[in-house]
């Protein structure tokens, strides 16, 4: 009897499985060719608007042509405002008198100070650190906002035109990705003896991960950048920042002897805290680069 | 005339910015808007870039040790431009993020259609 109700109701529940099977195999085709039916309707949309921009005519005829033309007035008023006054400046490629103190300093004293040879580095990592402390912050807010305004948690992206299937890309990049990734490295170590520095160093580096993810797919990038890496990074490169930038303002401003030596200017490993400060902010520039730029792909790192 | 010419740069970058602008004013899609605004800010970090070039002067990377104000040109206004460019990429990419919900929202990117359908539905 047991073994009897045991058969029957394995029977039923077996039955019902295949049947849910089966409807989800039904809705699974039903979405799939809801969305075809989606893209080509938008597709068609597309081609019919660019055929006949009829909507576009309308609703730009519905507003007055004193809008026209109190813009160009405007405009025409502001560009002779900004020429008069650009004239009234002191000219193209001559000494400015009124500038000449600030910028004389920085070159004079600043490889003695900093020991970078970059009066710039020297400059934006050195004498204006809250000035990149906050440019890092900047870049950071704008991802956060982005992330918030574009997360999803959809798994898969609709893409009309992968692009790994493109053979050249493919192979192009399996030549430059390592190159441009290299110099992106070199140009952040060497920020302060030669032109680069954090922020164009970051900029490479991000636009190498954008290509590398682009022409090998978002998991095998997605392995080297998971979002809880991303995040932890991102976190410890700004809070070294701080830290270290609180350490060498807080000495300064006592008047203490700093732990951090400037070192021989024009060796890599020299200028104090400018190259470390210079690998965060270069971190910093090539996460938040790739962070936007994922967030814009799919929806999430 | 004599001031057109020693100031062609500058002037260069103020057309370049009322460029901007005007985009900016004359255009309803979002997206060139957000174009407008990339190409004054671009005209700006050409002013400003313009302003501390001083003629046949290097590059303020010191050579030799030779720490002579007079060799190199300012290198203050190249920091500030590093501001403006990291400003520029973030207020782009907020402006961009911003207008694909607002396409999401209201499949269009005219500013008079997205005005119009906001004020229907705040009506309903």
């Amino acid at each position: 009897m047991k073994s009897n109700f045991k058969d029957f109701f394995s029977e039923r529940i077996n039955g019902t499985k295949d049947w849910l099977e089966d409807v989800g195999k039904l809705d699974e085709t039903v979405t799939k060719t809801h969305s075809e039916i989606r893209h080509t309707e938008h597709l068609i949309n597309t081609l019919f608007e660019v055929n006949t921009p009829k909507k576009e005519k309308h609703v730009s005829s519905s507003f007055p042509i004193s809008y026209y033309i109190s813009a160009g007035i405007c405009i025409v008023v502001i560009l002779v405002v900004l020429i008069a006054t650009v004239c009234s400046l002191p000219e193209f490629g001559v000494v400015n008198s009124q500038m000449k103190e600030v910028s004389d300093r920085y070159v004079q004293s600043g490889m003695k100070e900093t020991g970078a040879v970059n009066a710039v580095a020297g400059m934006i990592l050195d004498y204006r650190a809250f000035d990149t402390l906050g440019e890092s912050f900047v870049l950071f807010t704008a991802l956060n906002c982005v992330w918030i305004l574009l997360r999803t948690n959809r798994s898969s992206v609709e893409r009309y035109f992968p692009l790994t299937e493109d053979n050249i890309l493919v192979q192009a990049a399996k030549v430059s990705v390592p190159v441009i990734l290299v110099y992106g490295i070199y140009v952040i170590i060497n920020g302060h003896i030669s032109p680069g520095g954090g922020f164009s160093g970051g900029a490479i580096l991000g636009a190498g991960l954008i290509l590398f993810s682009e022409a090998f797919g978002d998991e095998i990038a997605g392995k080297f950048v998971t979002e809880k890496r991303f995040k932890v990074i991102c976190s410890a490169a700004l809070l070294f920042y701080c830290l270290s930038k609180a350490y060498s303002f807080y000495v300064g401003a006592n008047h203490l002897d700093s732990i951090i030596s400037t070192g021989t200017p024009g060796r890599i490993i020299s200028a104090g805290l400018i190259l470390p400060l210079d690998i965060a902010v270069g971190i910093i520039v090539c996460l938040n680069m790739y962070g936007i730029y994922c967030m814009f792909k799919k929806g999430r790192v | 005339m004599e001031k057109i010419s020693g100031h062609f740069p500058q002037i260069i970058a103020m057309i370049l910015f009322t460029i901007g602008l005007s985009t900016l004013l004359l255009h309803r899609n979002l997206i060139k808007k957000i174009i407008g605004l990339n190409i004054m800010d671009t005209g700006l970090f050409l002013f400003i870039t313009s302003v501390g070039y001083i003629s046949d002067r290097l590059a303020p990377i010191i050579i030799n040790g030779n720490t002579d104000p007079s060799l190199y040109v300012n290198p203050v206004p190249a920091g500030l431009v590093l501001t403006g460019i990291v400003v520029s990429v973030s207020v782009t990419s907020i402006t961009l993020s911003l207008s694909y919900r607002l396409y999401k929202r209201f499949h269009t990117l005219n500013l008079d259609e997205i005005y119009l359908l906001a004020a229907d539905e705040e009506e309903r």
